[in-house]
């Protein structure tokens, strides 16, 4: 912040951990999300008991479980989850190099990314799902049906995150790369790359959520099978505990996901400075 | 206007402090930033406080301010206790990068005190033009601060003050942050904005030149935890230019005595040692 | 002279790949006897028989209403629990994982539970956006009113400004960046569900449109319902930019001159 002076310690409020005398007892953030947590998983139990909301549309959370531990034990579910983790981690992937490949490529030629910018902002916000009925025509029940899905969403936000980061090189930088003369290779090693690789992080994170979303929803409207195609196949038999049991292990299939994608960018970025924030995303 | 020798019992104690300790706790640790400070301002001085980095000055300037709580001892301001942000104060903080509202023009900035103060919308306009002319804006009413260079922001904050119209002024840091040229127009701004409003005006600063050269009166703190080393009168001239005052001998000497001071504090609290062979004409600026 | 210059270079830029595109598109497919990809000479035509005709009123026109009412509740709710959260911190650790499960499913999986309370209409519908664009939203938020600058905190204190001010002139404003990325997400999220809303035993809107012509193998009129829903993402997309444009109007131009790009 400041320009002619040196930092200073002039407000040990700004020293790490040091709060106001005043404030004498807070729990840590861990242990009273673990209570929010607890507290809701009594919530789903105890409202449809006392009947507040009706047990057949909202059964309680232990109906939930008992139908999801039966349902473990089915080849059927294994069956299902792998079919969405194929579906979700080969679309990942091919979203990953295409979107990283063609966005090193738009965003290093710069008539190609003025030529394309255009294209791309017609294309990305086409929402992936009215691609539902040519994929269903195309491929039918197959894991291809699913992958189209999968990949039209996701690569935009990996495209999007690595044409961001190649912006983002320092012009300095860039001047300094020329006045050495180094060849395109080099560039890309050590000076785009490095530069978008943060950015690139960003978008593998969002994309992994997308894809997921993608992945069961085809299920659930009948163009794959996987995890929503059980939910979709609970629901109409009626098995309304087990409908709860998947959404919920869609879910957690969500937190892990999420989780890894995070400690992934933690790993990946530890040198660097500051982590950004997503919001130019 | 004032007298130049006024001496801090001369006038009406306008802000009253007493007895002020502040301690902070962390997680099994303890920090008392301020000791024990007691002084007063009169009505129409301007005080320096001066002290080397890690005094715990800004820590003092917002319990004054009322935007943080004592441990113990008291602020009064006017008769009243001060308990949180008191409507006749204005404060100018040392990041103006963060202490404008980004998203606001100029103009809006300095006018949206006064809109929480209820006042009439002529009245208002007529209070943000005086304020932008007096600091020398008034051309750039409708620029977004970050549109502007460090110092023209900081103006931006001073006439956000003066728009105000308070008793006191608190100033933390104020031209830290700023180039040197700039620094000096800022420091005459001041002097010639406190002859115009006879407003109270508490200065902090790490420079001491700039707080000799500003001051009727210096306080000098020592090293965390915090007390006052001296209460010193500035006996310059009450005309003071950067060329004149800042080369003038007494100047020289007032200089070389706070320098003094503050690096006997040092040694005194047993923090940093002081620089080998300091003689208060060369390293009395930034102690960084 | 030189500005109808540039002018017309930048706009030959932006549409030279997409008339290229079309033109192929529609030479490549011009004798297409292929079941499946028709010309797309018969698309255009068919996609102005079928939605400039009554199906606008009954399927364009009910569908884009669901989807401004449900994305307006998402945003509405969104900002204003994530006031709260964001105010208050023992609230705020206590709902975190709680809420950070909920983001993570994904929002068509809660559609059958929300069609077994709501049943299959308007409302059912509605709720289904609200509930699953709610989450990027509200959680934005949370984080952005966290990190509104101490600084500046202490500014507007100093000044008097509290309460309903604080909020207008302060917290919303700096928290703006977030809300409005929240906002972007959430906009892609309500489109999803508007069309797999309807996908579920529905009798009208344009996913329910467009799903019954590939059942009853209509082809070129499901190509033209792609078409319309791509053409209705763009529009959105490019509403919200202008949004966006308007009011990060500051955030932009700080950003630039922190970046040293005055």
């Amino acid at each position: 912040m400041t320009a002619t002076d040196a930092p200073t310690l002039d407000t040990p409020d700004a020293q790490a951990g040091l709060v106001p005398a005043r404030r004498r007892f807070t729990p840590p953030s861990s242990a009273l999300g673990l209570l929010g947590l607890v507290g809701f998983a009594v919530l789903l139990e105890v409202l449809p008991r006392t009947g507040i909301v009706s047990r057949d549309y909202f059964p309680p959370l232990s109906a939930m479980v008992t139908a999801m531990v039966d349902e473990v034990q089915t080849a059927g579910f294994w069956d299902a989850m792998t079919e969405t983790l194929l579906g979700w981690g080969i679309g990942l992937g091919i979203s990953l190099v295409a979107g990283i490949a063609l966005g090193l490529l738009l965003g290093s030629v710069e008539v190609l990314r003025r030529y394309t910018a255009s294209t791309i902002e017609f294309l990305r916000p086409v929402p992936s799902v009215a691609l539902i009925p040519l994929a269903v025509l195309l491929f039918g029940f197959q894991l291809q049906s699913t992958l189209l899905l999968v990949i039209y969403a996701s690569f935009w936000q990996v495209l999007i995150q690595v044409l961001y980061g190649v912006q983002d090189v320092d012009p300095v930088a860039r001047e300094t790369a020329r006045s050495y003369q180094l060849g395109p290779v080099a560039r890309l090693r050590y000076l785009i790359w490095p530069t978008a690789l943060p950015y690139v992080m960003t978008g593998v994170r969002l994309a992994a959520a997308v894809a997921l979303i993608l992945a069961v929803t085809a299920g659930l409207v009948g163009v794959g099978r996987g995890l929503g195609a059980e939910i979709a196949v609970a629901q109409s038999s009626g098995a309304v505990p087990l409908v709860y049991g998947l959404v919920i292990t869609t879910g957690l299939l969500g937190v892990v996901i999420n989780l890894l994608a995070r400690a992934l960018e933690r790993r990946t970025l530890s040198w660097h400075s500051s982590m950004r924030a997503d919001i130019g995303g | 206007m004032s007298d130049p020798t006024a001496t801090p019992t001369g006038r009406t104690a306008l802000l009253d402090v007493a007895k002020v300790q502040k301690t902070y706790t962390g997680q099994g640790r303890t920090v008392e930033a301020v000791r024990d400070l007691t002084f007063s301002v009169g009505n129409g001085e301007l005080v320096c406080i001066v002290g080397p980095s890690g005094a715990g000055k800004t820590t003092l300037l917002k319990v004054i301010a009322g935007l943080l709580e004592p441990t113990s001892g008291t602020v009064t301001l006017d008769g009243t206790q001060v308990t949180g942000p008191p409507p006749s104060m204005a404060v100018v903080f040392q990041e103006y990068g963060r202490s404008l509202f980004p998203w606001m023009t100029v103009e809006q900035n300095v006018e949206l005190p006064l809109k929480q103060k209820k006042m009439a919308k002529e009245r208002r306009a007529e209070l943000v033009r005086d304020a932008l002319e007096a600091v020398g804006l008034a051309e750039a009413h409708s620029a977004y601060p970050w549109q502007l260079s460090g110092g023209m922001q900081q103006r931006v904050a001073i006439a956000r003050a003066v728009a105000y119209q308070p008793q006191v002024l608190l100033m933390d840091e104020p031209f830290a942050a700023v180039d040197a040229q700039t620094r000096a127009d800022l420091e005459d701004l001041i002097r010639s904005l406190w002859h115009k409003l006879g407003v109270t005006i508490l200065f902090v600063t790490h420079d001491i030149d700039e707080s000799v050269y500003l001051g009727e009166r210096v306080l000098v703190l020592s090293s965390s935890p915090t007390v006052i080393m001296e209460d010193l009168t500035i006996d310059l001239p009450d005309e003071r230019n950067q060329l004149d005052t800042r080369s003038s001998p007494r100047f020289a000497e007032l200089r070389h005595h706070v320098y003094e001071q503050i690096q006997l504090a040092k040694h005194r609290r047993g923090g940093e040692p002081a620089p080998a062979g300091a003689t208060g004409a060369s390293a009395a600026t930034t102690p960084a | 002279m030189q500005t109808v210059l540039r002018w017309g270079r930048s706009l030959f830029v932006a549409l030279a790949l997409p008339v290229v595109l079309v033109t192929l598109w529609w030479v490549l497919s011009a004798g297409s006897t292929n079941y499946y990809s028709p010309p797309l000479q018969t698309i255009l035509t068919t996609f102005g028989e079928v939605w400039f005709g009554p199906r606008l009123v009954d399927d364009v026109l009910p569908s884009v209403t669901r989807l401004v009412i449900g994305y307006a509740g998402a945003v509405v709710l969104g900002v204003g629990l994530g006031i709260l959260l964001g105010a208050n911190r023992t609230l705020r650790r206590l709902t975190e994982p709680v809420l950070e499960f909920f983001r993570a499913i994904p929002p068509p999986a809660l559609i059958p539970i929300l069609f077994l309370f709501a049943g299959i209409g308007d409302t059912a519908k509605i709720i289904v956006i609200v509930f699953g664009a709610i989450w990027p939203v509200l959680l934005n938020t949370v984080e952005g009113v966290r990190a509104v600058d101490e600084v500046l905190s202490d500014t507007s204190r100093s000044y008097g400004v509290s309460g309903w001010a604080r909020m207008r002139h302060l917290v919303l404003p700096s928290a703006s960046p977030q809300i409005i990325a929240g906002m972007r997400q959430a906009l892609s999220i309500s489109i999803i569900l508007m069309v797999i809303s309807e996908l579920f035993g529905s009798f009208n809107g344009l996913g329910f449109a467009i799903i019954q012509f590939q059942r009853s193998f209509a082809i070129p009129e499901m190509w033209s319902g792609i078409l319309l829903l791509g053409i209705l993402g763009f529009v959105m997309s490019l509403l919200f930019a202008l949004f966006e444009r308007r009011s990060l109007r500051w955030y932009h131009g700080l950003r630039r001159s922190q970046r040293g790009e005055k």
